[in-house]
């Protein structure tokens, strides 16, 4: 790359005066360039609006209420979507599936992210025995494809957790389950990368400073390296959103995952095989919500990769 | 050189052990296996005792694991429930090759019951493997030759929808298009369940037949990280010096190409297949489950659901296995391929 003399930028006066642009507002201008991160985050939006505006519309009651009469209806004014094997509203179920669907991807990056930074934090800073120690388990479970370790925490796990009421409503406890167990399983490459992180950035001149003026190791890990390693953490946790959501798809698809009558979007596919010429819309509609879904977070993320870690490339 | 492989190798050992452990630990509340056990007829609770000494499933957990690590025979239990032990084992543990028998299908050694599934997920997975890496090869070098073209931006975004497609999606739409739409137009349809037409029998064009859907389907879906992948390698590739020495020795393009730049190119990718090998041997989950294919994906799948610990631990046995060493594989085929490369420390 060579830069000749007339690409130079030349700064005026009034440019030299501009105070630098913050972290944030650097990160926002590259975002926005990148139009299919944009297209990504607005379909996101609309996703948000249509899972949590729609219980507006339609009632939970109305979701779960079987008429079995109206089983298996193709879509037609009444129900848009169709109804299901028992005569379900498809359309009132991808509503409140759909919320039950976003919050377990959002919640089980938020497990994941913190066994990763944890994980991570403490092999990269220690190093030594507790590195050894933590990297060993980290390979092993990255040696047991995903979705066989799914299967096996879900079996592990499954039918201990009795039903919660949460704000008026009843959930499945399978929810909060399928939450930590998707947790548990993707934390692994997260690990690696923050434990990457920690062993260079400790070794700058302001780990020394701290560690001269006394701070503690705890304050050291999680208020001066962390929060220097953020942009890898963002963005891998954004995309660990969009495989959070196919995990959970995948293992409902099974029957091993959210129990019904608690709507997802993956547990509304189980079964729907079997009615593949009969009924397609049974398995279209959530699994196109899903298919969008996951396709605005890659596509935010990869834009936000863009922006916050210009350096790494997209694989 | 030859030591950094050994070490490599001997390092494998205790990770294998950690996976193990882990693995038996969580296998612990698999359900019950003696439930499925009497078919349609209830177990009796003197059989149900019976059965569960004989299948040693009474002891604590540790002792469990290690009759399954170096097996029994060494030590007496006691079988008959009188306190003594007295009948020998005869289970030899894995470490000396005996993977245990399999509880559902009662007596039939696990690598049988393994042996039996395996050639058929391998054909499917290793035929959508091929499928995808030629693929990959092509869509990546010319979106990489032709950076920022029409082309380019149509199977970036085209590849993205691929890569975030639950498999199935792609599969469930391609079953109903080509399965149940052509059959109502009366077009020539393909099948979509089962490996082959039980009328017709297990013969090669059958095979063939009923491995396009899944195959295309999981091909779709794997196909966008690897053209990703190499996109973005041969671009790094593309602007090295030795590219612009040969194009200013004025060779000619496609030698450019395909000698010098995918030459350095392929070195990456002969690592992102090698890591994956090892993981076809798991099959397919899901993609089994939909097309009802009898493979090692839904082996595991229903004996997971009947508590067949032997045949699970097996399977992911197999598998860690297969990844500890095609890890080192990989080592050894980069360095081979890449002289710059020595493994010294």
């Amino acid at each position: 790359m060579t830069i000749e003399a007339t690409h130079i930028p030349v700064l005026t006066q009034d440019e030299l005066e501009t105070p630098p642009l913050s972290l944030g507002e650097l990160t926002w201008r590259r975002f926005r360039r990148h139009k299919l991160a944009i297209f990504g985050a607005v379909v996101l939006v609309l996703l948000f609006f249509y899972s949590f505006g729609g219980a507006l519309f339609v009632s939970e009651k109305y979701a779960n209420f079987n008429d079995t009469a109206q089983h298996l209806l193709g879509p037609n004014l009444m129900h848009l979507f169709g109804t299901d094997t028992i005569g379900r509203d498809i359309l009132a179920r991808t509503i409140y599936g759909g919320q039950i669907s976003l919050l377990i991807g959002l919640f089980a990056v938020i497990v994941e992210t913190g066994l990763g930074i944890v994980v991570g934090a403490l092999a990269g800073y220690y190093g030594g025995i507790v590195d050894n120690i933590l990297m060993r388990i980290t390979e092993a479970m990255l040696n047991i494809p995903e979705i066989f370790l799914l299967i096996v925490m879900a079996k592990f796990f499954g039918g201990k957790i009795p039903d919660i009421s949460m704000l008026g409503r009843t959930y499945s406890g399978s929810v909060i389950l399928i939450v930590l167990i998707i947790g548990g399983t993707s934390w692994m490459y997260l690990a690696r990368i923050v434990r990457a992180e920690f062993l260079s950035l400790k070794e700058n001149e302001f780990v020394l400073a701290a560690r001269a003026t006394g701070t503690s190791n705890f304050r050291i890990i999680f208020l001066h390296i962390l929060p220097n390693s953020i942009a890898p953490i963002v963005v891998s946790a954004t995309l660990g959103v969009a495989n959070a959501i196919l995990s959970e798809a995948y293992i409902s698809f099974l029957g091993l995952g959210v129990q019904p009558p608690t709507a997802t979007w993956g547990n509304m596919l189980d079964g729907a095989n079997n009615y593949l010429d009969s009924a397609p819309w049974l398995w279209f509609f959530p699994a196109l919500l899903i298919l969008l879904t996951v396709l605005s977070i890659n596509f935010l993320g990869d834009g936000l990769r863009d922006a916050l870690d210009p350096r790494s490339r997209t694989v | 050189m030859t030591r950094y492989f050994i070490r490599r190798f001997l390092q494998g050992i205790p990770l294998l052990f950690i996976i193990s452990i882990i693995l038996f630990v969580m296998m612990m509340n698999m359900g019950d296996p003696i439930a499925t056990m009497g078919g349609r007829s209830m177990v009796r609770p003197e059989d149900r005792a019976r059965l569960t000494r004989q299948l040693g499933l009474d002891k604590p957990i540790y002792v469990q694991y290690i009759y399954w690590l170096i097996g029994n025979d060494w030590t007496k239990s006691d079988l008959d429930g009188d306190g003594i032990a007295e009948t020998t084992g005869t289970r030899r543990g894995i470490l000396r090759g005996d993977f245990g028998t399999s509880l559902v299908n009662r007596g039939v050694p696990v690598l049988q019951v393994i042996g039996e599934r395996l050639p058929n997920t391998l054909i499917l997975m290793l035929a959508s493997e091929v499928v995808v890496v030629l693929g990959a090869l092509l869509v990546g070098i010319y979106s990489a030759l032709h950076q920022y073209s029409a082309f380019d931006h149509f199977i970036t975004a085209a590849l993205f929808v691929g890569y975030s497609m639950p498999i199935f999606f792609i599969a469930l739409l391609s079953m109903y298009i080509f399965a149940v739409l052509f059959k109502r137009w009366g077009l020539p349809y393909l099948p979509t369940v089962g490996m082959f037409d039980p009328q017709v029998g297990k013969t090669t064009g059958q095979v063939l037949l009923h491995m396009i859907l899944p195959v295309t389907s999981m091909s779709i879906v794997s196909f966008a990280s690897y053209s990703r992948y190499i996109r973005s390698t041969m671009l790094e590739v593309m602007g090295q010096d030795y590219i612009r020495t040969a194009k200013s020795k004025g060779l000619p393009r496609p030698e450019i190409i395909f000698v010098h730049a995918l030459k350095n190119a392929s070195l990456p990718i002969v690592t992102v297949v090698g890591l994956d090998l090892p993981f076809l041997l798991g099959g397919a989950v899901v993609t089994e489950r939909i097309f009802a294919w009898p493979g090692t994906g839904r082996l595991f799948l229903d004996h997971v659901s009947r508590g067949d610990l032997p045949v699970v631990m097996g399977i992911l046995m197999l598998i860690a296995v297969a990844v500890v060493v095609f890890q080192i594989l990989t080592d050894v085929v980069y360095a081979w391929l890449d002289p710059r490369i020595r493994y010294e420390s």
